[in-house]
């Protein structure tokens, strides 16, 4: 009965408990938990980890203890199961899964070094359906000796597909390593891209490392989008950029070819 | 409130100050009953204090990241992520406020009672005892806001009047005054609802004067 109980111990009475997902958004938003959940590429299913940062873990796999255990290992974080990706950041991967290289993600690096984001950064700039060397990258970052380091870096991708390793290939123009599933789901990936993987490698195998045009008399990375325009009567392939210079041919300003120690 | 609670708070807060990261979430389990009861008891809906009590801890934490060490350590916690969620309450309703007239705030009530610990209470206790609780959550939201959040954070929350003032920024002198206003009016605002309802044409006032001498 309101008139014999006491108003002051009624209110203290009002105490409630916050559902769990008020303390878990909060340590997500701040960047101290994160959450996963599935979404389909064309290398199958993967899962995406997020929090208030941005993405933080990309790795493929239909068993989620294990997606969970190896995030935690790797992080030092709790991570939970979620319904779903949020909407802005599914449709974001799908976009830049798309080409659509404008698509905004945020990236989660958090413990990394430098030069790792440098590389990973880079390699964002390479468009889908083309591929570049790891040289390339080393020299667009000024460490152009870093060859070997830029691979390394590219192998610890903590978000394959969405910063796009997969389109980092050899120096020699072989595919190369790849962090999610191998040399086969590397070609698998480029291959959805658009990429003619086996041309690609069998230009490798013959020393085809750069492609010009007679008419222009500029010189690309074979995979350029430029430079799969050039008819065949007009193209021109170099084993090297030194012997396309000795030809007269200058590097194209948008793929900005570089000198390979192969 | 108690001195064991503000033991906790300082030591919470030097944590805190040393590394941020690590003792963040056991802020979390200390603080967001208490966040979301206050937001609760404000707003008087469940997934509108959830979203206010989330949102304060994050922006406790942000704020916290940007201070140096010494302010974080010399935080009184308690009143101050209490002044957090009363703002951000506040926000909120003014923009519900904007969506809907205040006469359908009634059907939108949530008393938020199924998650609360039930305590010691003998089971045949319980149900009067919760009606009481749901007629006073109701009650509270008939209080002017000013006067409400003083008293959610001096009898839900437990804070002194000296930390009610300080998370508010009023006076003590304006706290107290209006604690006892607020107490005053949710005794008439109780005594009317005990009472039968009274006919359309009765002023408000003339109905809560007799109950208003009932209960003294």
């Amino acid at each position: 009965m309101t008139t014999t109980i006491d108003l002051e111990t009624a209110l203290s009475g009002l105490r409630a408990s916050a559902p769990a997902t008020v303390g878990r958004g909060a340590l997500v938003a701040a960047g101290l938990a994160d959450e996963y959940a599935p979404i389909d590429t064309p290398l199958g299913q993967v899962f995406v980890a997020w929090n208030g940062r941005g993405v933080s873990w990309v790795a493929a796999g239909d068993d989620g203890t294990v997606f969970e255990r190896t995030f935690r290992s790797k992080t030092g974080r709790q991570v939970d199961r979620a319904a779903a990706l949020p909407p802005r950041l599914r449709q974001a991967i799908k976009r830049r899964l798309g080409g659509d290289r404008r698509a905004r993600i945020s990236l989660d690096l958090r413990g990394h070094s430098p030069f790792e984001v440098a590389v990973w950064t880079k390699a964002l700039e390479i468009p889908r359906g083309e591929v570049r060397p790891y040289g390339w990258i080393a020299a667009e970052i000024g460490r152009p000796k870093a060859v070997r380091a830029v691979g390394t870096a590219l192998a610890h991708n903590p978000v394959p597909l969405v910063v796009p390793c997969h389109r980092v290939v050899r120096s020699d123009g072989l595919i190369g390593q790849y962090s999610m599933g191998g040399p086969d789901a590397k070609r698998r990936i480029l291959a959805a891209e658009g990429l003619d993987t086996r041309a690609l490698e069998a230009d490798a195998a013959a020393g085809r490392r750069y492609t010009g045009s007679d008419t222009t008399h500029i010189v690309c990375h074979p995979t350029c989008r430029d430079a799969r325009r050039v008819t065949e009567r007009h193209k021109v392939t170099f084993p090297s950029l030194s012997a396309a210079a000795a030809a007269g041919y200058r590097p194209y300003k948008h793929c900005r070819p570089v000198s390979l120690a192969a | 409130m108690l001195k064991g609670s503000m033991d906790t708070d300082a030591a919470l807060a030097t944590r805190l100050s040393r590394d941020l990261e690590a003792a963040f979430p056991l802020l979390v389990t200390q603080h967001q009953d208490r966040l979301y009861t206050i937001a609760l008891r404000l707003l008087g809906d469940r997934r509108d204090a959830e979203e206010v009590a989330q949102d304060a801890l994050v922006r406790a934490f942000r704020a916290m990241a940007g201070y140096p060490s010494e302010r974080t350590a010399a935080l009184r916690l308690r009143p101050w992520l209490a002044s957090i969620a009363v703002n951000l309450a506040r926000n909120r309703r003014r923009r519900l406020d904007d969506r809907r007239p205040p006469n359908q705030l009634e059907p939108m009530l949530d008393d938020g009672f199924d998650l609360v610990a039930e305590g010691r209470a003998r089971p045949d206790a319980t149900s009067d005892r919760r009606e009481t609780q749901r007629e006073l959550a109701a009650a509270l939201l008939h209080l002017a806001p000013g006067v409400r959040a003083a008293i959610v954070l001096r009898h839900v929350d437990g804070l002194s009047i000296a930390e009610t003032a300080a998370a508010l920024g009023r006076p003590e002198g304006t706290i107290k005054a209006q604690v006892h206003r607020g107490l005053r009016e949710l005794r008439l605002v109780l005594a009317a609802e005990a009472a039968p309802p009274p006919p359309r044409t009765t002023t408000q006032s003339a109905r809560l004067v007799p109950a208003m001498e009932t209960l003294r």
